[in-house]
């Protein structure tokens, strides 16, 4: 340790740049990964380059990555939500009831935005209240909310929404640039300032590090994870309207299975499980190479339970890397 | 020796269990009936294997979510062999599907131990790797009853003194659980584990090496199921039991199986697996709509978790109490 | 270096030579010698932060060395995992009673080594029996089958001495066995070591406390440092040598000079009580005062200081804050009114390890170092800079991760994330608790600083010197209630001891 050779008069703020800092990080290795599936993608396909074609990529991280967002921050605060799937399906429901109902689409998206915040805020409740694990609690929930949404569909579906709701899904702002590219750009930005810039982010990270020490440090523990709970829940709301939107249709399977997508999309993008560090950036970068591999997958026809093996594999092995990297280090050190 | 089979609690769900089934017959008699409640019992027996399965798990502090792709994967390898090889013994195909199951439970205990990924992360991700590979196997067809043999599809049926085979090899299983968890070294290493990890290092045991050995149980376990599940049920497919984990889960947590680990007991994860059973077989005969099941799934998980955590408050240090008992 | 050359004459039971050990950022052992005789009870005495907890360690398994030797009735031994330690007869009563809550006392006894049955069953009627015997071999009637959770800490403890016989060890080490108990349960301990001398058993007793090291031990080997300091038969020496010897001075210089001015009440605490912990506690600290708060281990003077701070909720009692009524119900609100806790278990609940230092230093201070929630990291270095050097840190950069920092560093971070909120009264509870001696002097001194600049402290310290050294006054408390209080002139050891352990009374 050189602590002690330090002058103890002036303690420089950091030694290295954070140029260098960055360059070390997760974030390069992810952006080097994304251009070599970006180069293999283009070179498996004659089809993926074209700018229509690159658009309707996006469509396979957008919606997970509107929620990856939010699920980074409750991941680095230390817990998890394994029930956004079934919100989208309990929202979706409901907003098919409100569409059957004859409601307009703009009390559709309102419909969606609130039942995504009631049940954050349930989850929330039973964490930050009940004190109760997360994990099982969005366990529980997951088998609920969808659970709701099998009660009020069974094997029915609702078909019938306004027209122009697709817009949502599908529309275009200008040229190729879908609606969801924006939403998913303008909240990557958002969450990234929150998470980065702003003393609530410190508070996430600080609380995921090290929950005793925040509380005794005068943070608000339980209000900081209610909000992220309810953070995610809306997230979800949002992707249900867009996820419907897109489907035209909604049936209680919906979105089947899309937590562990989630999940994986976060962690690939270098958010540590077990709480306390990541990066937006990150996610987004972990959100887009996903999107591309099964995309590239999807133009080689290959089935989507096969592609499930892939994302199984990548989620193991972005975290077990480093931890094996890490040990062979060391070992060649000594 | 009892309060390790039982404890209060699970007296508690028994005599819930007894209300339940009482209440549901009188809107429906025959549902007390001797053979109708030997069909819940059969009917649950893949649940109640289960949930000893995750049971062994979460006493180590783990969760095994990849128990019902295991089933899949395992029971979809056997009615391959079956309908290639119609020749292969039953007892050899169940040898089998207990070694393929045991590998697979294998795998997830050796990212647990060896490179510490925390355990919801490697189930999560070898439940989506071991359906895919189901898929892959059978490229995507499914294994239907007339491709079977005879012998694979009567064995779980066959009876003995009325009981269905199926049940018979539960109710064995009860019994080796038992014994496992109170009576051996290694079943008392999972409540050590659970309870206290860093105490259990000094009393000379290896957690990691533990929770290596939960795993490989649970994949057994979840492998013969997959041979009893394709055979009952005389089809294969990539999606049979899908989200049957949940199901598991929630049968331990009903049954009072602490998912801080440490906690649990046989008749618990029985009496949560029956809890579970009895509802699901009452949907349909009270006239309501099967699609309830789910819902009801996760309010009992939600509900039992919160009883659970009420229940297991630790009281933290009592120093006034101490010093009135002194004084 | 102390050498007494009879020593030399027996085969010890075990022997350490050379022993080092480091961990990330400190040298915990530096080549340490320990020699264990059969029927001889040596008393190991060092500072906290000596190495005493890793020597420990490395006896029973749980760490390796990095270098050095380990003979066993002269016969050399590696002890990989605890049951090799186990295996050669080495066995610990630890400080933390490291039982399993859930299990049966007779598993708890047993458990790693449970008789089995010809079928290689758990045999629990043979375990149970023999549990019973063991406890009734030292003086208690537990019943074996009731769930650990269900005793008492000192019945707990006597499970743990029972675990430790039950291996039929050589060598007991006995890790502070008396912190969590009462006068009579002490008496009843030192039987029970007695017993196990006569028995032939070599044991370590490690403790604080000298009153009971010269009424037990035979001999004495000092740690400082990481490093055996001295060793020698107990008959010998006296405290004030065996002081010096742990502290490598004398123990008056170590505290710094200072004239008490003590003004008017900055806070008042009247009738504070808890349905468990504490009751009735009420007292006045005044401005530039250091009052201390004294007490045995589990006196309920840390739950008291987290009620004060608004971590647990008080079921009765008033504060003032200069003569204010205030309600704490929170830390953040404690921190607003202008109290702040450096809590004892610094590494839970005091430092975020992972983060870096101007990140901790920051931490309660963020809305002055922010714009509308808005991080503002130059502001953010300012801060950490300032109070950093304040408090003589050493670190390379204020980008460090406060876990890669030494003990003390760490506490010296704490410390200065508390004094950037400018608070009026500062709650430290054993703030040099796991400090070297260099860290532990600076602390001190800063204290003396503070105080005289006009705050006010309360520290709960568990070691007499440092209590006896910086407080104007002393609260002694026991089991959750305030047992006496003394005003600087009035404190002496024997006093403070008295009260704490209510030896007056038993007597």
């Amino acid at each position: 340790m050189s602590e002690t050779a330090a002058n103890p008069r002036r303690i420089p703020d950091r030694l290295s740049g954070r140029g260098m800092a960055a360059l070390q990080s997760w974030e390069s290795l992810l952006v080097v990964v994304a251009i070599a599936v970006f180069v293999a993608n283009t070179l498996a396909s004659p089809y993926f380059l074209d700018p229509y074609s690159l658009s309707d990529a996006t469509y396979n991280f957008t919606e997970r990555a509107m929620i990856g967002f939010a699920m980074a921050l409750l991941i680095i605060s230390g817990e998890i939500d394994l029930s956004v799937a079934s919100i989208i399906a309990l929202a979706s429901t409901a907003m098919g009831a409100a569409a059957a109902a004859g409601f307009g689409i703009p009390v559709l998206v309102v419909v969606a935005l609130v039942v995504g915040l009631v049940c954050g805020a349930f989850n929330g409740f039973l964490v930050t209240r009940l004190g109760l694990p997360s994990i099982v609690v969005t366990i529980g929930t997951l088998s609920l909310f969808r659970g709701i949404a099998f009660i009020v569909l069974g094997d029915q579906a609702y078909t019938s929404y306004p027209s122009g709701f697709s817009w949502f899904g599908m529309g275009y702002v200008f040229w190729v640039v879908t609606f969801e590219l924006v939403l998913f750009v303008v909240f990557a930005v958002i969450y990234g300032i929150v998470l980065h810039k702003t003393n609530f982010g410190r508070q996430v990270t600080v609380i995921g590090n090290n929950p005793t020490a925040a509380l005794f440090s005068g943070i608000r523990v339980a209000r900081v994870k209610f909000i992220l709970f309810l953070l995610t829940g809306v997230m979800s709301g949002i992707a249900a309207v867009c996820l419907t939107a897109r489907l035209g249709s909604t049936r209680p399977s919906i979105a089947l299975g899309w937590e562990l997508e989630v999940v994986t999309m976060v962690v690939l993008g270098g958010v540590n499980i077990l709480g306390g560090s990541g990066t937006i950036p990150g996610v987004v970068l972990g959100a887009m190479i996903m999107g591309m591999v099964t995309f590239g997958l999807g133009l080689l026809n290959v089935p989507g339970t096969v592609m499930s093996i892939f994302t199984g594999i990548l989620l193991i092995a972005v975290i077990a890397l480093p931890i094996v990297w890490r040990r062979v280090r060391t070992r060649m050190r000594t | 020796m009892n309060a390790l089979l039982f404890r209060p609690r699970d007296l508690l769900l028994a005599g819930a269990i007894v209300l339940l089934a009482i209440a549901i017959s009188t809107r429906y008699g025959a549902f007390v009936s001797l053979s109708n409640l030997l069909n819940v019992y059969n009917d649950t027996a893949i649940l109640i294997m289960l949930a000893f399965a995750q049971t062994a798990v979460i006493l180590t502090r783990c969760i095994d979510l990849s128990v019902a792709a295991n089933l899949a994967l395992t029971g979809m390898i056997v009615a391959q062999l079956n309908t290639i090889a119609p020749g292969v013994p039953i007892l050899a195909l169940i040898a089998l599907a207990l070694l393929i199951g045991a590998v697979l439970g294998a795998i997830n205990g050796f990212l647990v131990w060896k490179i510490a990924i925390p355990p919801i992360v490697v189930t999560l991700g070898t439940l989506t790797i071991y359906r895919g590979l189901i898929f892959v196997i059978a490229g995507g067809e499914w294994v239907n009853a007339h491709q079977m043999s005879d012998a694979f599809k009567a064995f779980p049926r066959e009876t003995l003194f009325g009981v269905p085979v199926l049940s018979w090899i539960s109710l064995l299983l009860i019994v080796v659980m038992g014994l496992v968890l109170t009576r051996t070294a290694l079943g008392r290493s999972f409540y050590a584990v659970g309870g206290n990890p860093a105490a259990a290092v000094y009393a000379g045991i290896d957690p990691g090496r533990v929770r290596f050995l939960a795993y490989t149980i649970s994949g057994a376990i979840s492998g013969l199921c997959g041979y009893l599940w394709v055979s009952r049920y005389a089809v294969a497919y990539v999606d049979i039991a899908n989200g049957f984990e949940l199901d598991v889960v929630a049968a331990c947590v009903i049954g009072g199986v602490s998912i801080a680990g440490g906690i649990g007991t046989t008749a618990g994860a029985v009496l949560g697996a029956l809890f579970l059973g009895v509802i699901k077989n009452a949907l349909p005969v009270i006239d309501v709509s099967p699609f309830w099941q789910m819902a009801i799934s996760g309010a009992a998980i939600i509900l039992a978790v919160a009883f659970n955590a009420r229940a297991e408050r630790t009281k933290g240090r009592i120093i006034l109490k101490r010093a009135e008992t002194t004084a | 270096m102390l050498h007494d050359s009879s020593i030399a004459a027996s085969v010890p039971a075990i022997a350490l030579s050379g022993v080092s050990k480091s961990f990330p950022g400190v040298k915990a052992l530096n080549a340490v010698a320990l020699t264990l005789h059969a029927g001889e009870v040596t008393a190991l005495v060092g500072e906290n932060g000596a190495g005493k907890s890793t020597l420990v360690k490395i006896l029973t398994g749980i760490h390796q060395p990095d270098a050095g030797e380990i003979t066993v009735r002269g016969e050399p031994m590696r002890f990989a995992t605890p049951q090799a330690a186990a295996e050669a007869g080495v066995t610990a009563i630890h400080q933390e009673t490291v039982l399993f809550d859930e299990l049966s006392v007779a598993e708890n006894v047993f458990l790693g080594h449970a008789p089995r049955t010809r079928f290689g069953f758990v045999d629990w009627a043979t375990m149970e029996r023999r549990a019973r015997d063991l406890l009734k071999g030292i003086g208690a009637s537990i019943d074996p089958r009731l769930p650990l959770k269900d005793l008492g800490i000192a019945n707990q403890h006597l499970v743990a001495v029972a675990r430790a016989l039950s291996t039929d060890a050589q060598v007991v080490i006995m890790d502070e066995p008396t912190a969590a108990l009462s006068q009579k349960e002490i008496e009843e301990l030192y039987t029970l070591v007695e017993t196990l001398k006569e028995n032939g058993k070599a044991i370590l007793f490690i403790s604080h406390k000298f009153d009971e090291i010269f009424r037990i031990a035979d001999r004495y080997t000092v740690f400082r440092d990481g490093e055996m300091v001295a060793e020698g038969r107990i008959a010998e020496t006296d405290s004030n040598a065996l002081v010096r010897l742990m502290v490598g001075r004398a123990v008056d210089t170590i505290f710094p000079e200072r004239e008490t001015k003590a003004g008017e009440p900055v806070l008042t605490v009247s009738g504070y009580s808890h349905p468990t912990e504490f009751a009735d506690i009420g007292f006045e600290l005044r401005r530039g005062e250091i009052l201390g708060f004294y007490g045995l281990v589990g006196a309920g003077r840390s739950e008291f200081m987290q009620a004060l701070f608004g971590i647990t909720k008080p079921s009765k009692g008033a504060i003032r804050i200069d003569s204010e009524v205030a309600v704490i119900r929170s830390p953040a609100e404690a921190i607003e009114k202008g109290i702040v806790y450096v809590p004892e278990e610094r590494g839970r609940q005091g430092a975020v390890g992972p983060l870096p230092i101007f990140q901790n230093i920051t931490l309660p201070s963020l809305t002055r170092t922010s714009r509308r929630g808005f991080l503002r990291l130059a502001e953010e270095f300012a801060l950490a800079r300032q109070y950093g050097e304040r408090l003589d840190l050493r670190a390379a950069s204020l980008d460090q991760p406060v876990g890669n920092l030494s003990g003390g560093n760490q506490q010296k971070v704490v410390i200065a994330k508390w004094l950037a909120t400018q608070p009026k009264i500062i709650i430290l509870d054993e703030p040099t608790k796991g400090v070297d001696i260099g860290s532990k002097a600076a602390v001190h001194a800063f204290m003396s600083e503070l105080v005289e600049q006009g705050l006010s402290i309360i520290m709960v310290s568990s070691e007499i010197p440092e209590i006896m050294g910086m407080s104007d006054r002393v609260i002694v408390m026991r089991e959750g209630r305030i047992a006496a209080t003394y005003e600087r002139e009035a404190i002496t050891a024997e006093k403070l001891v008295r009260a704490a352990a209510a030896i007056g009374e038993a007597a």
